[in-house]
């Protein structure tokens, strides 16, 4: 039964390098720690080149300017894992997390699915490397096996079944305890024994007399010539891989305008659909919280709603959210979609940390027919109409929704869904009369209405100079009113009256408020 | 120096039309450069022409446009004057108050819904009745609604208005767009600019969106396949005001149907000259029955 290990070398730096891309080209040390007591945790290969080496302190490190220094990020860490998983989890069912850097994967049956193993290996090598992370990928016939070449050896290994022994013979003894590298005492001990009797690597202990070795290192001995032989067998532990795609970063410095940001969203943003993809899934809600800096500079005009209360302990939080209409996985129009809506309610301070998350929804299962009319695309329609709410207000495109109820303006805006609506064609146009449309006037324009003999006679309004004369047609009163149990109560009686436009005649629609006071021209029928 | 011609057209034989750079190069006898010359001189001159006629079609050459599409207008009596609305156009439907401009243009906006198309309505003036748009039949999920901000002047609405517009046109997918100026004066609606129209004509071209601009005078020139200009009377007004007999109360009264006239002023859907032709048709009120 074939297994896969996938393991990430230097995890936190491969970390820092996910979030960065370009960092992959300087000379990087991270470091940890509380001030003044920060060391260096881990270097790559051109910081080492230039003397840094984990342990040293910051303050010598900074001594050489050649070398960017990135704090250790525990966001960017549980990111890159979950990727990790994101890519094992979308060759195989059966993937057990086995450390922050390391995740081991069931094979069995896959080769029928994927093609042979190596096909799988260069697969899995790729599928890490497009979620950002330089993994070492190994198979064998057992985890352990698996673990250990992927350990020792960079790039792709696969070892065939019955071989392990001689493939693993040649990594040296180190790799046998890369997972005891927290508590280094006992490890250390038996590395120091080993070293003394002259077994430098796995072949050597491989071996050792079983008996005697028994005799001189007990079980612990035992156990660790059965992973030399690649001969070691265990039960895989798989897990439940969640379904969450977060991705964070924080910032050395605060960003203050929108466009730096806008750099780092699309980062964020590609890593969360390349997660997305890795899955097969889309979004519909894109959660973004921007942790803020000197938020008294954050204007007094901002709805309330955007931000969470702040306390000393807490830094404020500016939040949006974007929900889509249908599930989509574009990064390019989720990053202007957030742009069109930050541009439209900037957070309003510097801000200090970006934490992105999406909500996984399965692809919409949609087939065009062949004679269905067109529809827009709901992306580009998605990006337009977030583009108009960016001209004309959020609450000023959409769609009609007319409510139970015979008010005036009985209605309300929602958004405009095409996928909401099944493309079936009614009745056929044009064998009914049509019917007359209302223009309405907002906001409703007041009059002044003189009467004679008791009926109206003639209609004044201020604002409109058409819009004045002697009634020539009336016809009305129709009163109504309603939500009479409510503060919003209403009553009214409308009028159709004719007048003199020009050279011709318009219709308008009257109306006395009666509970309000004061005459309305409500609109024109037209 | 020499300069030849290398031309789409003339690729094949190029010529050289700078004299000097013709004659070859060394002394030549003056009998060889007098026979030599007028011949090439022609060839030039005519190579020239070539060259600057190179990709253009002769007129007697030009491909006749295929005609577009028609849809219904949601009223037959209009579909019978003009056939319909064509895709791929711009209609211009202008008229004064109360003419019968939103009527029509609600009825082709339910019938473009009605077919299952989804319709844009870009609303200059915030105008739009909602339960107008109800009875008139059309299908409201299938509607998007822009109104732009009647806080701002009427510039400010129209720019609103055309930067909607040419979203909406690049976005595509849109069975009708219809455009709501019938509240803009015209002396503002004039000042957008021709080149506007001439770009949303071409926008709209080839495609299968119906552009629909509804205003008080016709502001898009020849950039509009049809024109229609409507006007209207409400049914027994007429009536009443040349009656000799005492008016009738108010509340006897009511308003149940307008006759419309629609006179097609503008046509270039067909190579026939320019008519003018008038239809009557009634709209009715809601609440008419």
């Amino acid at each position: 039964m074939p297994f896969a290990c996938i393991f990430v070398p230097s995890f936190p730096l491969a970390a820092a390098f996910r979030g960065d891309p370009e960092l992959r080209a300087r000379a990087v040390a991270i470091f940890e720690g509380r001030p003044p007591l920060e060391k260096i945790f881990a270097v790559n290969e051109s910081a080492g080149r230039l003397g840094i080496a984990p342990g040293m302190a910051k303050a010598q490190a900074e001594l050489c300017p050649e070398v960017t220094l990135r704090r250790r990020s525990q966001l960017q860490e549980s990111g890159a894992h979950a990727a990790l998983l994101d890519g094992a989890r979308s060759f195989s069912p059966r993937v057990e997390d086995a450390a922050a850097d390391t995740a081991i994967l069931d094979l069995a049956g896959l080769e029928s699915l994927f093609g042979p193993l190596p096909k799988i290996a260069q697969n899995l090598f790729s599928c890490t490397a497009e979620l950002g992370l330089e993994a070492n990928v190994a198979v064998a016939a057992n985890p352990d096996a698996a673990v250990l070449a992927a350990h020792g050896f960079s790039g792709v290994t696969v070892i065939p079944a019955g071989q392990e022994a001689e493939r693993l013979g040649p990594l040296p003894l180190e790799v046998l305890f890369v997972e005891t590298a927290d508590d280094p005492g006992p490890s250390a001990r038996l590395l120091e024994i080993l070293d003394r009797w002259g077994i430098r690597n796995l072949r050597a202990l491989a071996a050792l007399p079983e008996v005697a070795l028994s005799e001189r290192l007990g079980q612990e001995g035992l156990r660790l010539q059965q992973l030399a032989r690649g001969a070691a067998s265990r039960t895989l532990v798989p897990v439940e891989v969640p379904l969450v795609f977060e991705e964070a970063a924080e910032l050395e410095h605060p960003i203050v305008l929108l466009e730096p940001l806008a750099f780092l969203l699309n980062r964020l943003l590609e890593q969360i659909c390349a997660r997305l993809a890795s899955r097969a899934l889309h979004t519909q809600e894109l959660r973004l919280t921007l942790e803020l800096e000197n938020f008294a500079s954050v204007p007094r005009t901002m709805p309330p709603t955007h931000f969470s209360q702040p306390s000393p302990l807490h830094p404020p939080l500016f939040q949006r959210t974007l929900n889509l209409p249908l599930p989509m996985r574009d990064a390019k129009l989720f990053l202007k979609l957030l742009q069109l809506d930050l541009n439209a309610h900037p957070p309003g301070a510097p801000i200090a940390k970006v934490h992105l998350a999406a909500e996984p929804a399965r692809p919409r299962p949609v087939q065009g027919g062949l004679f269905q009319p067109a529809s827009p695309e709901p992306e580009k329609l998605q990006l337009t109409l977030a583009r108009i709410a960016g001209l004309v207000g959020e609450s000023r495109v959409g769609s009609l929704e007319l409510l139970d109820t015979h008010r005036a303006e009985g209605f309300r805006m929602r958004r405009f869904h095409p996928g909401a609506t099944t493309a079936e064609k009614t009745s056929q146009p044009g064998k009914e009369p049509c019917a007359i449309a209302l223009r309405r006037f907002r906001p409703r324009l007041r009059v002044t209405v003189t009467f004679s003999n008791g009926e109206l006679a003639r209609v004044i309004c201020p604002g409109k100079k058409e819009m004045q004369g002697g009634v020539l047609w009336k016809a009305g009163p129709w009163r109504s009113s309603g939500d009479w149990w409510e503060r919003e109560a209403w009553a009214r009686d409308e009028w159709d009256i004719a007048l003199q436009h020009s050279e011709d005649i318009a219709l308008y629609r009257l109306v006395h408020d009666l509970l309000g006071g004061g005459w309305f021209v409500e609109g024109m029928y037209d | 120096m020499s300069a030849v011609f290398s031309t789409s057209a003339a690729a094949s034989r190029p010529f050289v039309f700078n004299r000097e750079a013709a004659a070859p190069a060394g002394p030549q006898p003056e009998a060889e450069l007098s026979e030599a010359r007028p011949p090439q001189r022609v060839v030039s001159s005519q190579a020239f022409k070539d060259a600057r006629l190179a990709g253009i079609t002769p007129a007697s050459q030009l491909a006749v446009r295929s005609a577009p599409e028609m849809v219904s207008s949601g009223i037959a009596e209009m579909d019978g004057l003009t056939g319909g609305l064509p895709r791929g156009c711009l209609t211009e439907i202008c008229g004064s108050a109360s003419s019968g401009r939103s009527t029509l243009l609600l009825a082709a906006l339910a019938a473009a819904t009605r077919r299952g198309e989804f319709s844009a309505l870009v609303d200059a003036s915030d105008a739009l009745d909602p339960q107008s748009a109800a009875d008139a039949g059309i299908e409201l999920e299938r509607l998007l609604w822009v109104r732009c901000q009647p806080s701002q002047p009427p510039e400010g609405r129209l720019e609103q208005l055309m930067r909607v517009a040419d979203l909406l046109l690049e976005s595509g997918g849109f069975g009708m767009i219809a455009l709501d100026l019938g509240d803009i004066p015209p002396q503002n609606a004039r000042r957008i600019p021709l080149a506007s129209w001439f770009r949303f004509r071409r926008a709209v071209e080839h495609t299968p969106t119906v552009l629909l601009a509804v205003e008080r005078q016709s502001i898009a020139g020849s950039c509009s396949s049809l024109l229609i200009k409507l006007a209207s009377l409400p049914r027994g007004m007429e009536m009443e005001s040349r009656s000799a007999q005492p008016p009738i109360p108010a509340h006897a009264n009511l308003l149940t149907e307008v006759n419309i006239t629609a006179e097609l002023l503008r046509s270039r859907l067909d190579r026939k000259p320019v008519r003018s032709a008038e239809i009557t048709f009634a709209g009715k009120t809601a609440w008419a029955g």
